[in-house]
Protein backbone atom coordinates (compact mmCIF):
# COMPACT_ATOMS: atom_id res chain seq x y z
CA UNK A 1 0.00 0.00 0.00
CA UNK A 2 1.41 3.49 -1.05
CA UNK A 3 1.09 6.39 0.99
CA UNK A 4 -1.03 9.42 -0.14
CA UNK A 5 0.38 12.04 -2.28
CA UNK A 6 -2.02 14.12 -1.76
CA UNK A 7 -3.12 14.15 1.72
CA UNK A 8 -6.23 16.99 2.58
CA UNK A 9 -7.15 16.45 6.69
CA UNK A 10 -9.54 17.92 8.14
CA UNK A 11 -9.79 21.45 6.73
CA UNK A 12 -12.02 24.27 6.79
CA UNK A 13 -12.02 27.09 4.75
CA UNK A 14 -14.07 29.82 3.24
CA UNK A 15 -14.66 33.33 2.26
CA UNK A 16 -15.59 36.59 4.01
CA UNK A 17 -18.24 35.65 6.50
CA UNK A 18 -18.80 32.62 5.28
CA UNK A 19 -17.91 28.97 5.59
CA UNK A 20 -17.33 26.66 2.93
CA UNK A 21 -15.54 23.60 3.47
CA UNK A 22 -16.34 21.74 7.11
CA UNK A 23 -13.42 19.28 8.23
CA UNK A 24 -13.16 17.86 4.82
CA UNK A 25 -10.90 15.04 4.39
CA UNK A 26 -9.79 13.22 1.69
CA UNK A 27 -6.61 11.45 -0.17
CA UNK A 28 -4.80 10.98 -3.36
CA UNK A 29 -2.22 8.03 -4.02
CA UNK A 30 0.33 8.48 -6.36
CA UNK A 31 -0.99 6.95 -9.76
CA UNK A 32 -4.76 7.24 -8.92
CA UNK A 33 -7.62 9.80 -10.70
CA UNK A 34 -10.11 10.55 -8.10
CA UNK A 35 -13.14 12.66 -8.22
CA UNK A 36 -14.65 14.87 -5.95
CA UNK A 37 -18.56 14.94 -6.89
CA UNK A 38 -21.62 16.83 -5.87
CA UNK A 39 -24.31 19.84 -6.72
CA UNK A 40 -23.65 23.22 -7.60
CA UNK A 41 -22.74 25.08 -4.19
CA UNK A 42 -21.11 22.14 -2.28
CA UNK A 43 -17.67 23.62 -1.85
CA UNK A 44 -16.11 21.51 -4.58
CA UNK A 45 -14.16 24.83 -6.26
CA UNK A 46 -13.65 25.69 -2.98
CA UNK A 47 -11.64 22.91 -2.29
CA UNK A 48 -9.54 22.92 -5.05
CA UNK A 49 -9.25 26.60 -4.74
CA UNK A 50 -7.48 25.44 -0.87
CA UNK A 51 -5.46 23.38 -2.30
CA UNK A 52 -4.21 25.87 -4.68
CA UNK A 53 -3.63 28.24 -1.59
CA UNK A 54 -5.59 30.83 -3.42
CA UNK A 55 -8.01 31.13 -0.24
CA UNK A 56 -6.60 30.82 3.03
CA UNK A 57 -7.26 27.55 5.19
CA UNK A 58 -9.02 27.56 8.36
CA UNK A 59 -8.48 24.43 9.89
CA UNK A 60 -6.58 21.19 9.07
CA UNK A 61 -3.91 20.82 7.15
CA UNK A 62 -3.12 20.19 3.36
CA UNK A 63 0.33 18.33 3.07
CA UNK A 64 1.59 17.05 -0.88
CA UNK A 65 4.09 14.30 -0.42
CA UNK A 66 4.06 14.69 3.06
CA UNK A 67 4.93 18.24 3.12
CA UNK A 68 2.48 20.86 4.59
CA UNK A 69 1.25 23.38 2.03
CA UNK A 70 0.26 25.25 5.50
CA UNK A 71 2.94 27.97 5.14
CA UNK A 72 3.54 27.90 1.47
CA UNK A 73 2.15 31.00 -0.59
CA UNK A 74 -0.37 30.32 -3.75
CA UNK A 75 2.19 31.22 -6.58
CA UNK A 76 4.50 28.61 -4.81
CA UNK A 77 2.31 25.14 -4.53
CA UNK A 78 2.67 24.83 -8.41
CA UNK A 79 6.76 23.81 -7.24
CA UNK A 80 5.19 21.35 -5.17
CA UNK A 81 4.17 19.31 -8.31
CA UNK A 82 0.13 20.10 -7.94
CA UNK A 83 -0.98 22.33 -11.37
CA UNK A 84 -4.44 23.28 -11.23
CA UNK A 85 -6.58 23.99 -14.59
CA UNK A 86 -9.44 26.39 -13.38
CA UNK A 87 -12.90 26.53 -13.58
CA UNK A 88 -13.80 28.24 -16.81
CA UNK A 89 -10.62 27.53 -17.99
CA UNK A 90 -9.24 30.93 -17.20
CA UNK A 91 -6.65 30.76 -20.34
CA UNK A 92 -4.72 34.58 -21.30
CA UNK A 93 -7.55 35.34 -23.91
CA UNK A 94 -5.16 37.95 -26.23
CA UNK A 95 -1.66 35.28 -25.73
CA UNK A 96 -1.48 32.87 -28.30
CA UNK A 97 -1.91 29.48 -27.54
CA UNK A 98 1.83 28.56 -27.32
CA UNK A 99 2.10 31.85 -25.46
CA UNK A 100 -0.49 30.45 -22.71
CA UNK A 101 1.51 27.12 -23.11
CA UNK A 102 4.84 29.20 -22.25
CA UNK A 103 3.15 30.29 -19.08
CA UNK A 104 2.25 27.41 -17.50
CA UNK A 105 5.85 26.60 -17.84
CA UNK A 106 6.86 30.00 -16.09
CA UNK A 107 9.00 28.39 -13.46
CA UNK A 108 12.43 28.20 -13.62
CA UNK A 109 13.10 24.52 -13.11
CA UNK A 110 10.03 23.96 -16.09
CA UNK A 111 11.77 26.64 -18.31
CA UNK A 112 14.59 24.04 -19.05
CA UNK A 113 12.08 21.68 -20.33
CA UNK A 114 9.63 24.07 -22.09
CA UNK A 115 10.40 22.31 -25.85
CA UNK A 116 10.10 18.86 -24.67
CA UNK A 117 6.98 19.54 -22.92
CA UNK A 118 5.90 21.40 -25.52
CA UNK A 119 6.54 18.45 -28.11
CA UNK A 120 4.50 15.90 -25.62
CA UNK A 121 1.13 18.61 -25.04
CA UNK A 122 1.02 18.97 -28.85
CA UNK A 123 1.08 14.87 -29.45
CA UNK A 124 -1.54 14.87 -26.86
CA UNK A 125 -3.43 17.63 -29.02
CA UNK A 126 -2.59 17.51 -32.60
CA UNK A 127 -5.06 20.03 -32.38
CA UNK A 128 -3.00 22.59 -29.88
CA UNK A 129 0.09 22.57 -32.32
CA UNK A 130 -2.37 23.97 -35.65
CA UNK A 131 -3.20 26.82 -33.45
CA UNK A 132 -0.22 27.66 -31.23
CA UNK A 133 -0.50 30.85 -33.51
CA UNK A 134 -4.00 31.91 -32.87
CA UNK A 135 -4.85 33.85 -29.89
CA UNK A 136 -6.29 31.96 -26.92
CA UNK A 137 -9.47 34.36 -26.55
CA UNK A 138 -10.40 33.17 -31.00
CA UNK A 139 -10.57 29.08 -30.04
CA UNK A 140 -13.75 26.91 -29.41
CA UNK A 141 -14.73 25.59 -26.05
CA UNK A 142 -13.24 22.07 -26.38
CA UNK A 143 -10.23 23.65 -27.56
CA UNK A 144 -9.84 26.18 -24.83
CA UNK A 145 -9.98 23.07 -22.46
CA UNK A 146 -7.41 21.40 -24.30
CA UNK A 147 -4.86 24.42 -24.22
CA UNK A 148 -6.00 24.60 -20.25
CA UNK A 149 -4.91 20.88 -19.89
CA UNK A 150 -1.59 21.55 -21.70
CA UNK A 151 -0.75 24.61 -19.86
CA UNK A 152 -1.19 22.68 -16.44
CA UNK A 153 0.87 20.09 -17.66
CA UNK A 154 4.04 22.23 -19.16
CA UNK A 155 4.75 22.39 -15.75
CA UNK A 156 5.45 18.57 -15.25
CA UNK A 157 2.99 18.43 -12.72
CA UNK A 158 2.68 15.08 -10.52
CA UNK A 159 -0.79 16.00 -9.85
CA UNK A 160 -3.12 17.76 -11.70
CA UNK A 161 -6.55 19.41 -10.02
CA UNK A 162 -9.33 19.96 -13.17
CA UNK A 163 -11.71 21.94 -12.06
CA UNK A 164 -15.40 21.41 -13.90
CA UNK A 165 -13.72 20.46 -16.75
CA UNK A 166 -17.25 19.76 -18.51
CA UNK A 167 -18.57 23.21 -17.79
CA UNK A 168 -20.03 25.23 -19.90
CA UNK A 169 -19.50 23.14 -22.93
CA UNK A 170 -21.98 21.98 -25.47
CA UNK A 171 -22.61 17.98 -25.11
CA UNK A 172 -21.18 16.88 -28.01
CA UNK A 173 -18.15 18.77 -26.51
CA UNK A 174 -18.13 17.79 -22.93
CA UNK A 175 -18.31 14.07 -24.79
CA UNK A 176 -15.14 14.47 -25.94
CA UNK A 177 -14.07 16.22 -22.67
CA UNK A 178 -14.01 12.75 -21.12
CA UNK A 179 -12.59 10.93 -23.59
CA UNK A 180 -9.75 13.17 -23.28
CA UNK A 181 -9.89 13.03 -19.55
CA UNK A 182 -9.21 9.18 -19.99
CA UNK A 183 -6.23 9.63 -22.05
CA UNK A 184 -4.99 11.63 -19.66
CA UNK A 185 -5.31 9.45 -16.76
CA UNK A 186 -4.08 6.70 -18.71
CA UNK A 187 -0.98 8.57 -19.48
CA UNK A 188 0.00 7.84 -15.91
CA UNK A 189 -1.02 11.05 -14.08
CA UNK A 190 -2.55 11.56 -10.75
CA UNK A 191 -5.16 13.78 -11.08
CA UNK A 192 -7.83 14.91 -8.65
CA UNK A 193 -10.89 16.24 -10.56
CA UNK A 194 -13.93 18.12 -9.38
CA UNK A 195 -17.16 17.60 -11.59
CA UNK A 196 -21.34 18.38 -11.56
CA UNK A 197 -21.29 15.93 -14.48
CA UNK A 198 -21.48 13.14 -11.86
CA UNK A 199 -22.27 10.27 -14.52
CA UNK A 200 -19.55 10.83 -16.92
CA UNK A 201 -17.02 11.71 -14.40
CA UNK A 202 -17.58 8.00 -12.45
CA UNK A 203 -16.90 6.10 -15.62
CA UNK A 204 -13.53 7.79 -16.23
CA UNK A 205 -12.22 8.14 -12.48
CA UNK A 206 -11.34 5.20 -10.50
CA UNK A 207 -12.34 6.63 -6.53
CA UNK A 208 -14.46 9.25 -5.56
CA UNK A 209 -15.76 11.63 -3.00
CA UNK A 210 -19.69 12.67 -2.78
CA UNK A 211 -19.46 16.49 -1.07
CA UNK A 212 -22.37 18.28 0.42
CA UNK A 213 -22.58 21.56 1.70
CA UNK A 214 -18.84 21.49 2.60
CA UNK A 215 -18.71 18.27 4.12
CA UNK A 216 -17.91 14.68 2.68
CA UNK A 217 -20.92 12.41 2.87
CA UNK A 218 -19.77 9.10 1.14
CA UNK A 219 -16.99 7.83 -0.40
CA UNK A 220 -15.59 5.14 -2.65
CA UNK A 221 -14.39 3.41 -5.71
CA UNK A 222 -15.92 5.32 -8.50
CA UNK A 223 -18.06 1.90 -9.63
CA UNK A 224 -19.75 1.61 -6.35
CA UNK A 225 -21.36 5.13 -6.02
CA UNK A 226 -22.05 4.78 -9.73
CA UNK A 227 -24.35 1.47 -8.47
CA UNK A 228 -25.54 2.86 -5.15
CA UNK A 229 -29.19 4.10 -4.60
CA UNK A 230 -28.59 7.14 -2.89
CA UNK A 231 -26.61 8.64 -5.61
CA UNK A 232 -28.73 7.24 -8.43
CA UNK A 233 -31.92 8.54 -7.12
CA UNK A 234 -30.50 12.29 -5.86
CA UNK A 235 -27.96 12.77 -8.54
CA UNK A 236 -28.30 10.36 -11.34
CA UNK A 237 -32.47 10.44 -11.68
CA UNK A 238 -32.77 7.26 -11.66
CA UNK B 1 1.68 77.88 -53.65
CA UNK B 2 5.37 77.59 -54.60
CA UNK B 3 7.99 75.64 -54.20
CA UNK B 4 9.14 76.96 -51.12
CA UNK B 5 6.35 76.22 -49.45
CA UNK B 6 5.92 72.79 -49.31
CA UNK B 7 9.47 72.54 -48.46
CA UNK B 8 8.58 73.88 -45.02
CA UNK B 9 5.60 72.09 -44.55
CA UNK B 10 7.48 68.75 -45.35
CA UNK B 11 10.02 70.21 -42.92
CA UNK B 12 6.84 70.49 -40.39
CA UNK B 13 5.84 66.90 -41.21
CA UNK B 14 8.73 65.63 -40.56
CA UNK B 15 9.81 67.38 -37.48
CA UNK B 16 6.27 65.97 -36.22
CA UNK B 17 7.18 62.77 -36.85
CA UNK B 18 10.08 62.98 -34.73
CA UNK B 19 7.97 64.58 -31.93
CA UNK B 20 5.74 61.53 -32.62
CA UNK B 21 8.68 58.94 -32.03
CA UNK B 22 9.54 60.94 -28.67
CA UNK B 23 6.02 61.55 -27.44
CA UNK B 24 4.83 58.05 -28.08
CA UNK B 25 8.34 57.34 -26.19
CA UNK B 26 6.91 59.03 -23.22
CA UNK B 27 3.31 57.51 -23.60
CA UNK B 28 4.14 53.74 -23.50
CA UNK B 29 5.77 53.84 -19.77
CA UNK B 30 2.50 55.31 -18.94
CA UNK B 31 0.06 52.96 -20.88
CA UNK B 32 2.37 49.94 -19.67
CA UNK B 33 1.29 50.95 -16.17
CA UNK B 34 -1.82 51.40 -16.76
CA UNK B 35 -2.71 48.54 -18.53
CA UNK B 36 -0.96 46.30 -16.43
CA UNK B 37 -1.26 47.33 -12.78
CA UNK B 38 -4.46 49.54 -13.49
CA UNK B 39 -3.27 52.34 -12.02
CA UNK B 40 -2.48 55.68 -13.16
CA UNK B 41 0.60 57.82 -12.36
CA UNK B 42 -0.34 61.02 -12.51
CA UNK B 43 3.14 61.58 -11.44
CA UNK B 44 4.66 59.97 -14.33
CA UNK B 45 6.24 63.45 -15.39
CA UNK B 46 7.72 64.37 -12.69
CA UNK B 47 9.93 61.09 -12.47
CA UNK B 48 11.31 62.56 -16.14
CA UNK B 49 12.09 65.53 -14.27
CA UNK B 50 13.84 63.95 -11.28
CA UNK B 51 15.72 61.96 -14.28
CA UNK B 52 16.48 64.99 -15.87
CA UNK B 53 18.36 66.23 -12.83
CA UNK B 54 19.99 62.86 -12.51
CA UNK B 55 21.58 63.40 -16.04
CA UNK B 56 22.10 67.01 -15.46
CA UNK B 57 24.08 66.97 -11.82
CA UNK B 58 25.97 63.71 -13.07
CA UNK B 59 27.20 65.18 -16.53
CA UNK B 60 27.92 68.74 -15.00
CA UNK B 61 28.34 69.03 -11.63
CA UNK B 62 30.44 64.76 -11.62
CA UNK B 63 31.79 65.33 -14.59
CA UNK B 64 30.80 61.78 -15.79
CA UNK B 65 31.17 61.27 -19.62
CA UNK B 66 27.50 62.19 -20.88
CA UNK B 67 26.23 58.41 -22.28
CA UNK B 68 26.87 57.24 -18.10
CA UNK B 69 25.30 60.01 -16.69
CA UNK B 70 22.36 58.68 -19.25
CA UNK B 71 22.74 55.77 -17.96
CA UNK B 72 22.48 56.13 -14.24
CA UNK B 73 19.41 58.69 -14.64
CA UNK B 74 17.72 55.78 -16.40
CA UNK B 75 18.88 53.36 -13.45
CA UNK B 76 17.73 55.83 -10.49
CA UNK B 77 14.26 56.73 -12.71
CA UNK B 78 13.63 52.90 -12.85
CA UNK B 79 14.20 52.52 -8.97
CA UNK B 80 11.84 55.72 -7.91
CA UNK B 81 9.44 53.65 -10.89
CA UNK B 82 9.71 50.60 -8.35
CA UNK B 83 9.79 52.57 -5.06
CA UNK B 84 6.83 54.43 -6.16
CA UNK B 85 4.89 51.40 -6.36
CA UNK B 86 6.34 49.42 -3.20
CA UNK B 87 6.21 52.57 -0.95
CA UNK B 88 2.90 54.42 -2.34
CA UNK B 89 0.68 52.30 -5.13
CA UNK B 90 0.78 48.86 -3.40
CA UNK B 91 -0.92 50.14 -0.07
CA UNK B 92 -3.74 51.32 -2.39
CA UNK B 93 -3.87 48.41 -4.84
CA UNK B 94 -7.08 47.48 -4.32
CA UNK B 95 -8.66 50.90 -3.20
CA UNK B 96 -10.59 53.31 -5.17
CA UNK B 97 -9.77 54.73 -7.98
CA UNK B 98 -10.10 58.00 -7.27
CA UNK B 99 -7.65 57.42 -4.48
CA UNK B 100 -5.27 56.17 -6.46
CA UNK B 101 -5.36 58.95 -8.45
CA UNK B 102 -5.16 61.09 -5.77
CA UNK B 103 -2.69 59.42 -4.19
CA UNK B 104 0.49 59.92 -7.04
CA UNK B 105 -1.58 63.25 -7.49
CA UNK B 106 0.74 63.72 -4.53
CA UNK B 107 3.51 62.25 -5.25
CA UNK B 108 3.55 64.75 -8.37
CA UNK B 109 3.33 67.98 -5.89
CA UNK B 110 5.70 66.37 -3.42
CA UNK B 111 8.30 65.79 -6.21
CA UNK B 112 7.87 69.34 -7.57
CA UNK B 113 8.42 71.13 -4.36
CA UNK B 114 10.95 68.32 -3.14
CA UNK B 115 13.23 69.63 -6.76
CA UNK B 116 12.31 73.38 -6.24
CA UNK B 117 14.07 72.87 -2.34
CA UNK B 118 16.54 70.65 -3.70
CA UNK B 119 17.94 71.88 -7.16
CA UNK B 120 16.61 75.89 -6.72
CA UNK B 121 14.20 77.52 -9.18
CA UNK B 122 16.42 78.40 -11.86
CA UNK B 123 16.31 76.76 -15.67
CA UNK B 124 20.07 74.73 -15.71
CA UNK B 125 20.88 72.64 -19.53
CA UNK B 126 23.21 70.44 -20.15
CA UNK B 127 25.49 73.03 -22.35
CA UNK B 128 25.46 70.54 -24.77
CA UNK B 129 25.09 72.03 -28.63
CA UNK B 130 24.84 70.76 -31.19
CA UNK B 131 24.74 71.70 -35.34
CA UNK B 132 21.58 70.59 -36.87
CA UNK B 133 21.50 68.71 -39.42
CA UNK B 134 20.93 69.90 -43.52
CA UNK B 135 19.71 67.64 -46.07
CA UNK B 136 18.86 69.66 -49.31
CA UNK B 137 16.57 72.52 -48.09
CA UNK B 138 15.52 70.86 -44.79
CA UNK B 139 16.96 70.85 -41.31
CA UNK B 140 16.65 68.81 -38.91
CA UNK B 141 17.80 69.44 -35.02
CA UNK B 142 20.09 67.00 -34.21
CA UNK B 143 18.61 65.97 -30.76
CA UNK B 144 15.26 65.63 -32.27
CA UNK B 145 16.85 63.48 -34.85
CA UNK B 146 18.42 61.20 -31.78
CA UNK B 147 15.37 61.15 -29.54
CA UNK B 148 14.11 59.99 -32.03
CA UNK B 149 16.26 57.02 -32.79
CA UNK B 150 16.94 56.40 -28.95
CA UNK B 151 12.92 56.53 -28.85
CA UNK B 152 12.59 53.95 -31.40
CA UNK B 153 14.98 51.90 -29.92
CA UNK B 154 13.22 51.63 -26.67
CA UNK B 155 10.24 51.17 -28.10
CA UNK B 156 11.23 48.04 -30.11
CA UNK B 157 13.16 46.76 -27.05
CA UNK B 158 10.33 47.03 -24.77
CA UNK B 159 8.33 45.23 -27.49
CA UNK B 160 10.85 42.18 -28.03
CA UNK B 161 10.76 42.18 -24.16
CA UNK B 162 6.95 42.44 -23.92
CA UNK B 163 7.07 39.16 -26.62
CA UNK B 164 9.89 37.17 -26.17
CA UNK B 165 10.91 36.50 -22.39
CA UNK B 166 9.17 34.47 -19.69
CA UNK B 167 8.73 37.77 -17.27
CA UNK B 168 7.44 39.99 -20.61
CA UNK B 169 4.89 37.36 -21.54
CA UNK B 170 3.70 37.04 -17.94
CA UNK B 171 3.91 41.06 -17.65
CA UNK B 172 0.96 41.15 -20.70
CA UNK B 173 -0.66 37.72 -19.18
CA UNK B 174 -0.98 39.52 -15.83
CA UNK B 175 -2.90 42.28 -17.21
CA UNK B 176 -5.71 40.13 -18.87
CA UNK B 177 -6.06 37.78 -15.37
CA UNK B 178 -4.43 38.77 -12.09
CA UNK B 179 -6.25 36.10 -10.03
CA UNK B 180 -4.69 32.96 -11.63
CA UNK B 181 -1.29 34.27 -12.46
CA UNK B 182 -0.18 32.28 -9.09
CA UNK B 183 -1.52 28.68 -10.42
CA UNK B 184 1.41 29.79 -12.82
CA UNK B 185 4.05 29.63 -10.34
CA UNK B 186 4.20 33.10 -10.54
CA UNK B 187 4.21 36.02 -8.10
CA UNK B 188 2.25 39.06 -8.69
CA UNK B 189 3.69 41.34 -6.64
CA UNK B 190 6.69 40.74 -8.19
CA UNK B 191 5.56 41.09 -11.65
CA UNK B 192 4.27 44.50 -10.38
CA UNK B 193 7.68 45.68 -9.04
CA UNK B 194 8.93 44.99 -12.65
CA UNK B 195 6.54 46.57 -14.16
CA UNK B 196 7.08 49.72 -12.60
CA UNK B 197 10.84 49.47 -12.82
CA UNK B 198 10.51 49.30 -16.74
CA UNK B 199 8.24 52.26 -16.28
CA UNK B 200 10.50 54.07 -14.22
CA UNK B 201 13.31 52.99 -16.76
CA UNK B 202 11.07 54.46 -20.13
CA UNK B 203 10.50 57.43 -18.18
CA UNK B 204 14.38 57.61 -17.54
CA UNK B 205 15.02 57.48 -21.31
CA UNK B 206 12.37 59.87 -21.99
CA UNK B 207 14.39 62.44 -19.47
CA UNK B 208 17.93 61.97 -21.04
CA UNK B 209 16.41 62.65 -24.47
CA UNK B 210 14.48 65.61 -23.46
CA UNK B 211 17.24 66.92 -21.31
CA UNK B 212 19.09 67.22 -24.71
CA UNK B 213 16.13 69.74 -26.41
CA UNK B 214 14.62 71.25 -23.32
CA UNK B 215 16.43 73.35 -19.67
CA UNK B 216 15.65 71.95 -16.49
CA UNK B 217 13.08 73.39 -14.01
CA UNK B 218 11.31 71.94 -11.07
CA UNK B 219 8.56 72.48 -12.94
CA UNK B 220 9.30 70.36 -16.23
CA UNK B 221 6.42 68.25 -15.97
CA UNK B 222 4.07 70.20 -16.33
CA UNK B 223 4.90 70.72 -20.19
CA UNK B 224 5.15 66.92 -20.87
CA UNK B 225 2.48 64.99 -18.12
CA UNK B 226 -0.87 66.51 -19.38
CA UNK B 227 0.18 65.38 -23.15
CA UNK B 228 1.45 62.18 -22.50
CA UNK B 229 -1.60 61.57 -20.55
CA UNK B 230 -3.92 62.64 -23.40
CA UNK B 231 -1.86 60.34 -25.89
CA UNK B 232 -2.70 57.66 -23.72
CA UNK B 233 -6.24 58.35 -23.22
CA UNK B 234 -6.74 59.17 -27.38
CA UNK B 235 -5.10 55.52 -28.22
CA UNK B 236 -6.88 53.62 -25.61
CA UNK B 237 -5.51 53.90 -21.68
CA UNK B 238 -3.33 50.89 -21.41
CA UNK B 239 -3.51 50.29 -25.40
CA UNK B 240 0.29 50.44 -26.33
CA UNK B 241 -0.35 49.96 -29.94
CA UNK B 242 -2.92 52.70 -29.59
CA UNK B 243 -0.99 55.23 -28.01
CA UNK B 244 1.83 54.57 -30.39
CA UNK B 245 -0.48 55.72 -32.67
CA UNK B 246 -1.85 58.33 -31.19
CA UNK B 247 1.23 60.16 -30.18
CA UNK B 248 2.12 60.34 -34.28
CA UNK B 249 -1.33 61.78 -35.13
CA UNK B 250 -0.85 64.50 -32.27
CA UNK B 251 2.46 65.33 -32.99
CA UNK B 252 0.82 65.98 -36.28
CA UNK B 253 -1.27 68.68 -35.25
CA UNK B 254 1.38 70.41 -33.18
CA UNK B 255 3.73 70.81 -35.93
CA UNK B 256 1.79 71.03 -38.88
CA UNK B 257 -0.87 73.20 -37.19
CA UNK B 258 1.75 75.32 -35.71
CA UNK B 259 3.39 75.45 -39.39
CA UNK B 260 0.08 77.05 -40.60
CA UNK B 261 -0.38 79.28 -37.51
CA UNK B 262 1.72 79.85 -34.99
CA UNK B 263 3.18 77.34 -32.70
CA UNK B 264 0.97 78.00 -29.75
CA UNK B 265 -2.01 77.28 -32.10
CA UNK B 266 -0.93 74.03 -32.92
CA UNK B 267 -1.39 72.92 -29.39
CA UNK B 268 -4.56 74.03 -29.19
CA UNK B 269 -5.73 72.50 -32.58
CA UNK B 270 -3.99 69.73 -30.58
CA UNK B 271 -6.05 69.61 -27.33
CA UNK B 272 -9.42 70.69 -29.52
CA UNK B 273 -8.93 67.42 -31.71
CA UNK B 274 -8.26 65.74 -28.58
CA UNK B 275 -11.55 67.02 -26.72
CA UNK B 276 -13.70 66.52 -30.01
CA UNK B 277 -12.33 62.65 -30.09
CA UNK B 278 -13.39 62.32 -26.44
CA UNK B 279 -17.33 63.22 -27.76
CA UNK B 280 -16.80 60.61 -30.31
CA UNK B 281 -14.66 57.92 -29.20
CA UNK B 282 -14.36 58.36 -25.66
CA UNK B 283 -12.71 54.64 -25.08
CA UNK B 284 -9.68 56.24 -27.29
CA UNK B 285 -9.05 55.61 -31.45
CA UNK B 286 -8.09 51.73 -30.34
CA UNK B 287 -9.81 51.11 -27.34
CA UNK B 288 -12.83 48.42 -27.23
CA UNK B 289 -15.82 50.12 -26.24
Amino acid sequence: MSAAMLKVENVSAGYAGFQALFGVSLEVKAGESVAVIGPNGAGKTTLLRAISKLIGVTGGDIAMEGRSLKAVPAHEVIGYGIAQVPENRRLFPRLTVAENLKMGGFLPSARARHDERLAFVYSLFPRMKERSGQLAGTLSGGEQQMCAIGRALMSGPKLLLLDEPSAGLAPVVVQSIFEMLKRICSEGYTVLIVEQNIRQVLKVVDRAYLLETGRIKQSGAAADLLASDEIRKAYLGI
Amino acid sequence: MGDIFDIFLLESVLNGLLLGGLLALLSLGLNLIFGVIDVVWICYAELIMVGMYAVYYFHVSFGWPLIFAMLAGILIVAAAGAALHYFVIRPVLTAEPINQLLVTGGVLFFLQAAATLVFGIEFKNLGVTFSPIVIGEISFSMPRLIAFGAALGGMLGMYLFLTRTYIGTAIRAISQDRAIMPLMGVNPNRIFLVTSALGGALAGLGACLLVLQYDIHPAIGLSFGPITFLICVLGGLGNMVGGFAAAFIFAQFISVGGFFFAIEWGYVIAFLFFIGMMFWRPQGIFGAK
